[in-house]
């Protein structure tokens, strides 16, 4: 069980994370749905994503998540051109559901501007602005 | 929790609808309805009126049956549909959908013929649905009952489940073989916490609005408020065998005898998926040419089929098994199928 909210993740008020790695000078971002966003969601039956060398824009729909209650679109972190696909998902999407954070990842992104990452919350402020919601 | 006609409600328990669903096919699922309605028809002209206002036959009803039936407006469309029970000649009860209970009433009233009272008794009468393959075996220990001998569309009254008064009825919206139970709204809260007692021994869970809509989907039970309304007639819903033109007079039969001579021009239809894609209610049906030709009424992922599956009005010459349909996903036509009867049938008793 991974942690609900891991540390060494940003996070979107639409309920996304992004996972920055440093490759050869390009920053690359993981990303996928939170622990708050699958709990809303309950079981996901299909997850719809961009492909490989497709471009995504920061706060802009790249994809769409369906639940047996409902579809849901999913905003991109940061802008960039997608370079991995997480496939299994097609088959498996209960990824998302099970394990958010790891195997439940959706694309990976070449980041293409770094400063888009101040728009973006730390653990600590995603929490506070669940709690905001909550109240 | 969402809120359902006032009634703070889960879409789901913690388990999850999909493994709600499971339950319910396996073992038990658990349904505390008690925001359904239940209306009191009493007196000698009970019958009467009860006849006057639904499309089935109520002569043909014995003490202690039921039927699943609609009442229709003087232009065929769908006011509710409803169980009626007959529990004596001079007592019959109507178990109506919840966002309907106030319309329903005075519906009710408005046509209420000589010698009869009609009582909404909704809010002092609590309703438990449990349903699934272990509903029998798991209940007849609660109760002296013997729950066999009970049919399918039959009501017991007066008999006693852990202690507590309560009337059980061989029906439900699942699909599945199973009970409704119903009791003193006081004793609502003990009965159930019996009865999950009972179930979660077998596998058994409570089960909340999202599977009760998966579940209800895949037998193809149809949900007032998406797939009936005012504005479709029984016909059109593929509700032909509870409406009997031949019998006694009810009202919307005229409208419903000149529907059935000329043939609906739309009918409720079922389709499954061919491609990669989920049915949403409201989301736009297309033809082969690309014309949108209805909407869809209900739509969700069928997990015991494994396919995505929904219902929606089209033109008659397009419900024909096999016909291809598009579905507008979002922007996105994906490919259908017609497909006839329920998209899942429990095998019968007996069978495996």
């Amino acid at each position: 069980m991974s942690a609900q909210y891991p540390d060494d993740l940003f996070y979107t008020k639409d309920h996304e994370w992004a996972r920055i790695e440093d490759r050869d000078g390009t920053k690359v971002a993981t990303i996928g749905v939170t622990r708050f966003a699958v709990e809303q969601l309950g079981d996901v039956t299909q997850v719809d994503l961009p492909k490989e060398g497709e471009s995504v824009k920061q706060a802009e729909v790249f994809g769409s998540v369906e639940s047996v209650k409902a579809v849901s679109d999913l905003f991109a972190p940061l802008t960039g051109k997608v370079v991995k696909v997480n496939s299994p998902l097609s088959d498996s999407p209960e990824y998302v559901n099970e394990d958010p954070y790891d195997e439940g990842w959706m694309i990976q992104v070449a980041v293409s501007n770094a400063k888009e990452l101040d728009a973006l919350l730390d653990a600590e402020a995603y929490q506070a602005f669940l709690r905001e919601q909550a109240e | 929790m969402v809120d359902f006609g006032g009634w703070e409600m889960p879409v789901s328990y913690p388990t999850g609808i999909l493994e709600e669903h499971r339950a319910t096919r396996t073992a038990i699922g658990l349904f505390d309805v008690c925001h359904m309605g239940e209306v009191h028809f009493l007196g000698a002209g009970a019958a009467a009126t009860v006849q006057r206002l639904v499309t089935n036959d109520v002569a043909r009803l014995e003490n202690g049956r039921a039927f699943y039936t609609v009442a229709c407006l003087p232009s065929g469309g769908i006011v509710d549909d409803l169980i009626v029970y007959r529990l004596q000649p001079d007592h019959y009860v109507a178990v109506v959908n919840a966002s309907n209970i106030d319309k329903d009433v005075d519906w009710f009233q408005e046509h209420r013929g000589a010698g009869c009272d009609i009582q909404d008794r909704s809010e002092s009468t609590g309703l438990i649905a449990f349903q699934g393959p272990a509903a029998l075996q798991t209940l007849q220990p609660l109760t002296s009952f013997p729950l066999e001998r009970l049919r399918t569309f039959s009501i017991a009254t007066d008999v006693t489940i852990g202690g507590l008064p309560a009337w059980i009825a061989r029906t439900g919206y699942t699909g599945e073989d199973g009970f409704e139970i119903f009791c003193a709204a006081q004793d609502a809260a003990p009965l159930w916490e019996k009865l999950v007692d009972a179930a979660g021994k077998v596998g058994g869970k409570p089960v909340g609005l999202g599977a009760r809509d998966t579940l209800r989907l895949e037998a193809r039970l149809p949900l007032y408020g998406n797939d009936l309304s005012d504005e479709t007639t029984p016909l059109e819903a593929g509700l032909g065998w509870v409406v009997k033109l031949d019998g006694e007079d009810f009202i919307g039969r005229d409208a419903l005898r000149a529907q059935a001579a000329t043939g609906v021009a739309r009918k409720l239809t079922g389709f499954v998926m061919t491609e990669r894609g989920i049915a949403r209610h409201g989301y736009p049906i297309h033809e082969a040419d690309g014309a949108a030709v209805g909407a869809v009424t209900s739509g969700s992922p069928a997990p015991t089929l494994n396919q995505n599956v929904g219902l929606g009005y089209v033109p008659t010459r397009l419900s024909a098994t096999g016909t291809k349909l598009w579905i507008d996903c979002r922007g996105k036509r994906v490919a259908a199928e017609v497909v006839s009867g329920p998209f899942y049938k429990r095998a019968k008793r007996g069978e495996s």
